[in-house]
């Protein structure tokens, strides 16, 4: 039976929407319809003088080789920010589900890094790898691995995922717990007496039923690249070195804060909000398929 | 007891409400820099009852001109506001957001000689019909440190390589006697671009650094350029120039002693006095000697003061006052032995030399002397082009990009080149109508 509040009154159900309809008017649909009308202009930073420029922002955009750079750039951040933040928590957590003694503790302890604002995360990171005091630079340059990730693309990139990672990583442990300890376990019992390993009952048994966590935490760790790494990047290499790290949304806020070009940074905040839209339209089209809820 | 406080407080209160006319000025002078501009506006503040000048920290350069901006937006910009001099364009083309220096001087009838100032400062804050726009406030340039200490150990004279020839072969000293870092630099564009250009005579842009129209372009691709980030490549390849990264992060490498030479901002010599193991001198920057008239002048980096449009008469009369209090050869003394700035008048300059402040601090007039050290030409005035906050990042990629040996120093100047006019016509376009 479905359970289901009726309201009688007409206006109330609107009354209580209302202050959630109007906090997502100011801060999305009023901010994010401006981004749209500038992306048609030209302006000078002051806002003395504004011209209409039709598509010209954007024609000038897709005409930069580094604007499409940073679609790969982006690309490849946001997948291996997704592909290890979920790949480790969901190791931790099926560790972590194990223990017996102590489990309040492990726990708390991996959930910790989640309550480290992404700018913090960034600085602690960039003093471990500092290419000439970092504790971890000491090490490898002992090891004979020349490490300076202000000069270094690779490198630079090693370490901005690694932050973002460590950052997202507890809020992943979070869910894949939650998730494991949802899982009957009279299920994975059923497997162990047919004769099936550890290894084989995690495969054919837990994570397919996990499979709707791991989807819900996909899209989110993709937004979570796409966007709120933007503390960490501005901690660490601010773009670089040579726009190596320069994501998306680092553009975005490079271009319409410290360069004052409007017309450019909303143009691309535009093309931004049609990325996210379309991706998660496409991971709940196709690989929602695969979900067994 | 109580309302005895409490009347004085109201008697205060209402004296300072009705007489004073408060400036608000906002600024970008962090820890000892930002005390040492607290005191001048307390200073200023005690020598007269009419004006307060209130300063307000807002953050690092970009910062402060990107809340101004937004202020500006918003009608309710400051009076002054410190910007950086790669803002200067920006801030120029914005008529009607800004009233130039001379003109507010002018109609308060406050004294006021721009050729007071060191022509190399004041000709980078002044149009081509001689009008000074902004107020010179801070002004650096970059200099050459070397650890004599390091040098010694290499079985070297302890003295500064004057040209890049001999800056060479004392890399070759060093490396070969262990030295891990030979040399490091701060602001790589800065000191090897625009300084590196200035000091050799060389245009960094068509129409005299950009000074003379917003229809520059760059030229930082000739062949002396080439040669000089070529060999700046060379040597990053050789181990013998390790990259510190696009600020000042060079200060530090050369303050713990770990890099035996640096190019630095003038300003780095108060960071370098506090570590007093460190046994160090201050030079000219080194030069090209086969490059005729080599050298000329190195050009300033640092802020000035920018008096915000749309504000009352009587407000604008306070900011006069203040700038000619500012402009007093006793208070930019202070000033300037305050804070390593260079003194950006002629008479503040006289001043110091008498109080003996260099004799007491040997070295300490070299940045004036490499700023004056010749009759500044066009190459050599200063540069103005638009958008700069990203034309200099722009080099600065490119430069990364030959000292990581991803890139031919001739390639990648040449796309420096390119993409940088690309932001130069941006600017020209959204400026010139």
């Amino acid at each position: 039976m479905e359970k289901r509040v009726v309201f009688r009154s007409a206006w109330l159900p609107y009354a209580l929407l209302a202050p959630q309809i109007a906090v997502t008017l100011v801060f999305f649909f009023w901010p994010a319809a401006q981004a749209i009308w500038f992306s048609f202009q030209l302006q000078d930073a002051f806002g003395l003088r504004t011209e209409f420029v039709g598509l010209r922002n954007f024609e000038a955009l897709f005409a930069d080789s580094r604007y499409l750079a940073s679609f790969r750039t982006t690309a490849v951040f946001s997948v291996l920010v997704a592909f290890f933040g979920i790949a480790i928590s969901l190791l931790l957590a099926a560790m972590a589900d194990r223990v017996v003694r102590g489990a309040l503790a492990y726990r708390t302890l991996l959930i910790w890094p989640y309550a480290v604002a992404p700018a913090v995360a960034g600085v602690l990171w960039a003093f471990i790898f500092a290419p000439s005091v970092g504790v971890v630079t000491y090490v490898l340059r002992r090891w004979g691995i020349d490490w300076n990730w202000i000069l270094r693309g690779d490198q630079a990139m090693l370490l901005v995922v690694i932050a973002s990672v460590w950052k997202q990583v507890s809020y992943n442990f979070l869910f894949f717990l939650a998730g494991l300890q949802s899982i009957p376990r009279s299920l994975v019992e059923a497997a162990a007496i047919d004769g099936a390993g550890p290894a084989r009952r995690f495969w054919t048994v837990v994570f397919p039923l996990l499979s709707p966590t791991t989807f819900f935490l996909l899209v989110v760790n993709i937004v979570y690249a796409f966007f709120d790494t933007f503390g960490v990047i501005d901690a660490t290499t601010q773009g670089g070195p040579a726009q190596d790290t320069q994501i998306l949304v680092y553009k975005v806020y490079y271009d319409g804060v410290k360069a004052a070009d409007l017309g450019g940074s909303s143009a691309q905040s535009v093309i931004l909000m049609c990325i996210v839209i379309v991706l998660t339209a496409l991971q709940f089209r196709f690989v929602e398929r695969k979900v067994q809820y | 007891m109580q309302i005895r406080t409490l009347a004085l407080a109201l008697a205060l209160g209402a004296g300072s409400a009705q007489a004073q006319t408060e400036i608000a000025w906002w600024h970008s002078m962090g820890g000892a820099l930002g005390e040492q501009l607290n005191a001048l506006a307390a200073k200023f503040n005690d020598s007269q009852k009419d004006y307060k000048v209130v300063a307000v920290f807002k953050g690092s350069y970009p910062e402060s001109m990107t809340a101004a901006i937004a202020a500006f937006r918003a009608g309710n910009a400051p009076h002054i506001l410190q910007v950086f001099e790669v803002g200067t364009a920006t801030m120029m083309a914005a008529k009607g957001a800004i009233v130039p220096v001379a003109q507010l001087m002018g109609d308060a009838k406050e004294p006021f000689d721009p050729h007071a100032y060191l022509p190399t400062v004041a000709g980078y804050y002044t149009d081509l019909k001689g009008n000074m726009l902004s107020f010179p406030f801070n002004s650096s340039t970059v200099m050459f440190y070397i650890n004599r200490e390091a040098f010694r150990k290499a079985g070297l004279e302890p003295r500064a390589p004057k040209t890049w020839k001999e800056f060479q072969a004392a890399a070759e000293k060093l490396k070969a006697a262990g030295q891990q870092c030979v040399y490091t630099t701060s602001w790589p564009s800065w000191t090897h671009i625009e300084n590196f250009s200035a000091w050799h005579n060389l245009p960094i842009g068509t129409k005299q650094n950009g000074m003379g129209g917003f229809d520059t372009e760059f030229t930082v691709n000739s062949p002396l350029h080439v040669r000089h980030v070529a060999m700046l490549g060379e040597l990053a390849k050789k181990g013998m120039f390790t990259y510190a990264g696009r600020t000042n992060q060079g200060d530090g490498k050369f303050a713990s002693g770990e890099c035996a030479m640096v190019t630095a901002s003038a300003g780095a010599q108060a960071t370098f006095r506090k570590n007093s193991k460190l046994d160090w001198s201050i030079n000219f920057l080194p030069y090209y000697d086969d490059v005729k008239g080599a050298p000329q002048n190195s050009i300033i980096g640092g802020a000035s003061l920018w008096v915000m449009g749309g504000k009352k008469p009587l407000e604008y009369k306070g900011v006069a006052k203040f700038f000619a209090f500012l402009s007093r050869p006793e208070i930019q003394l202070e000033w300037h032995t305050g804070t390593g700035y260079v003194p950006i008048t002629l008479a503040a300059y006289e001043l110091t030399r008498k109080s003996g402040f260099y004799d007491r601090n040997p070295g300490a007039d070299m940045p004036v002397k490499q700023l004056t050290n010749k009759p500044p030409t066009p190459n050599s005035k200063g540069l103005r082009f638009g958008n700069f906050v990203q034309g200099r990042e722009v080099i600065e990629e490119e430069l990364e990009a030959v000292f990581a040996g991803r890139k031919d120093a001739k390639v990648a100047l040449d796309d420096a080149v390119k993409r940088g006019n690309e932001i130069l016509r941006k600017f020209e376009a959204a400026a010139a109508r």
